[in-house]
């Protein structure tokens, strides 16, 4: 598979602060990519450089072979999604569909059947005369999508598009993004802070940490092999192992992630023993939270550390687990259940003590 | 929101009050202007045409009403330009001083009229060397044209953000081709309604006038003032003032509808 863009040691300095910080990345052509981090990541940065809005302070570019660094944004091969879709509002939305048609002189009949084939391929046939305030919040989101698919660019990239809809929306479109690209076969570069969005629609995800990308993996491989205890905080929730704790709980030295849905509870009295592929800790619930489809409680272990647990309400009576508040249980896990993040401490940001606080 | 019977009858009474003082006086303007007294008896006598009449006859008030509507769209014309190369280049680049040059251009309409006049006089006079004419009051008066233009201007960008031009120049736009089909479509109508407050402001001006206007040179209001306490001129600057009333309407009319329907237009950026 052939690579659609390239990014060699690229920086962005503004003043004092690192944006991106010597990032090397390849995304391959096809790819849904994401790029997952808090604000402030940097993640926004690595799109508008890509874009060409902004210039980089050192490093390059290319896209499908061609070194674009220094090329302005209308000279770059690729389109963006924005954050507040930024649909023209003096023109109609087939205007809006055709405009990039239209400043490369594409002629009328022509863009007129594609900015048609674009409106449909976002399900939006018959609009085209609607003016954009017209239109509802994911409609307009359609109609800025459709505006760069149009183009056929090489790459697509979307700046936190699904931010501005409701949750339902958002999952229905998070499913319609992934079919689109997939029948349209443009790379597309997601950027997100939600990590639910990034595993549903991505094929590899990106995490970035202060300028840096922390782990490049699958979905699967982000969720199931954390490599930081920054990821394994990031990406779902994760019980973090370390120090004494660790010792303790799992006989060994460094820090161990946990994910909750691992951990079984049970009534100390029905505590299965521990064994060389068993881990049991015992300890009290403090908090139980029903989440509809998932319960979590909180326990806090005698070796002192708070740990999450889920479970799937699977019985159509969940008092049994709500009742378990300020009640004494056992926590039993898989031994090869835990990720190993290596290293003697963890990342004091995401020390256990605090992570439950 | 419910208001108490007593409280509403309280607000329509001052909301009436305050309309009363407002455009009683304006309306004896107009009924003044068919008073047969020269001195405007009140209650008029009878009522009669002939200082409109007069008025329309009357060189003086027809030369200064072209001399203020030139001066106006000249004035405007050059704040136009101005204001909007000031507004765009402000908002695009973050340079050292750039508040500093915003309050440069907004300060004009806040001096005194009378230190302005005095002080461009002067410019023009001894320093540079320039006669006074119709193209010093034009100068004067876009000096304090720009602001209304830069405003308008100013406050549009803002509130659409850099977004639009990214997102021109992202589908393959040019410089020139996002502010052709973009940036310029989008400022139009607050252009529009500068240009309006801008006439308005050049129209009625009188005090930075006085100072930069030569004696040929008569624009209306000047005219107004020089011929108010003549007794035979009395009648027919009662009718301009009159016909004034009447014409300020329109303009006031269309920035009305325009910023009515800009509202609307721009819901679609949000």
């Amino acid at each position: 598979m052939s690579t659609a863009i390239a990014l060699r040691g690229l920086s962005k300095h503004f003043d004092e602060v690192r944006a991106v910080d010597d990032l090397d990345l390849e995304i391959a052509d096809g790819e849904f990519f994401s790029m997952l981090g808090p604000s402030g990541s940097g993640k926004t940065t690595v799109l508008r450089l890509i874009a060409g809005f902004e210039q980089p302070t050192s490093g390059t570019i290319t896209l499908d072979g061609e070194d674009v660094s220094s090329r302005p944004p209308f000279a770059r091969d690729v389109n963006t999604v924005f954050q507040d879709y930024a649909i023209f509002p003096h023109m109609s939305v087939r205007q809006n569909v055709e405009y990039g048609l239209r400043v490369k002189k594409v002629p009328r009949a022509d863009r007129r059947r594609r900015a048609e084939e674009a409106l449909a391929t976002v399900r939006l046939e018959g609009y085209g005369e609607r003016r954009p305030n017209q239109l509802s919040g994911g409609q307009r989101q359609r109609v800025a999508l459709a505006r760069a698919l149009v183009n056929r660019p090489k790459v697509l990239l979307l700046d936190e598009p699904l931010g501005a809809l409701d949750l339902k929306l958002r999952r229905e479109m998070q499913i319609e993004l992934k079919e689109i690209q997939r029948d349209v076969g443009i790379t597309f570069v997601f950027v997100t802070h939600d990590q639910e969005e990034a595993l549903t629609m991505s094929d590899r995800i990106a995490v970035f940490n202060e300028g840096r990308i922390e782990q490049l993996a699958t979905p699967v491989e982000l969720y199931e092999a954390p490599a930081s205890a920054f990821v394994a905080g990031f990406v779902g929730t994760s019980n973090l192992l370390a120090g004494d704790v660790a010792r303790s709980l799992v006989g060994a030295e460094g820090t161990f992630v946990i994910r909750p849905e691992k951990v079984a509870m049970s009534a100390p009295e029905a505590a299965p023993p521990a064994g060389p592929s068993t881990c049991v800790a015992r300890g009290v619930v403090r908090e139980v939270v029903y989440l509809g489809a998932t319960t979590h409680s909180v326990v806090h272990l005698d070796a002192g550390v708070t740990l999450t647990v889920s479970h799937q309400n699977t019985d159509r009576s969940i008092d049994a687990a709500l009742e378990r508040r300020d009640q004494p249980v056992v926590l039993t896990w898989q031994r090869d259940h835990l990720v190993s993040l290596g290293g003697p401490g963890p990342d004091p940001v995401a020390s256990p003590e605090e992570e439950t606080a | 929101m419910s208001l108490s019977r007593g409280l509403r009858a309280a607000l329509l009474a001052i909301t009436v009050l305050v309309l009363v003082v407002v455009y009683t006086p304006l309306a004896l303007v107009v009924l003044n202007s068919f008073n047969v007294d020269r001195t405007f008896a009140w209650p008029p006598k009878d009522f009669t045409t002939h200082w409109w009449d007069a008025a329309i006859h009357s060189t003086g008030a027809r030369s200064a009403l072209w001399t203020s509507v030139e001066v106006a769209l000249a004035a405007t014309a050059v704040a136009l330009v101005l204001g909007t190369l000031a507004g765009l280049a402000l908002r695009k680049t973050r340079f050292f001083g750039r508040n500093v040059v915003s309050l440069v251009i907004l300060l004009p309409i806040a001096l005194p009229g009378i230190v302005t006049g005095i002080a461009l006089s002067n410019a023009f006079t001894t320093v540079l060397g320039v006669e006074l004419s119709l193209f010093t009051i034009i100068i004067a008066h876009a000096t304090f044209c720009i602001v209304t233009v830069f405003n308008n201007v100013q406050a549009r960008l803002q509130r659409l953000g850099g977004n639009m031009e990214q997102a021109s120049m992202d589908l393959g736009a040019g410089p020139l081709t996002t502010f052709r089909l973009v940036t310029f479509p989008m400022l139009r109508s607050a252009l529009l309604a500068g240009a309006l407050l801008s006439f308005g402001l050049s129209f009625d001006e009188i005090v930075v006038t006085t100072f930069t206007a030569s004696p040929r040179d008569q624009t209306l209001p000047l005219w107004i003032f020089q011929n108010l306490f003549r007794p035979n001129q009395g009648p027919v600057v009662n009718v301009v003032a009159a016909v004034l009333v009447l014409f300020s309407v329109i303009p006031i009319y269309l920035a009305q509808r325009l910023s009515g329907s800009t509202a609307e237009g721009l819901t679609g950026a949000r």
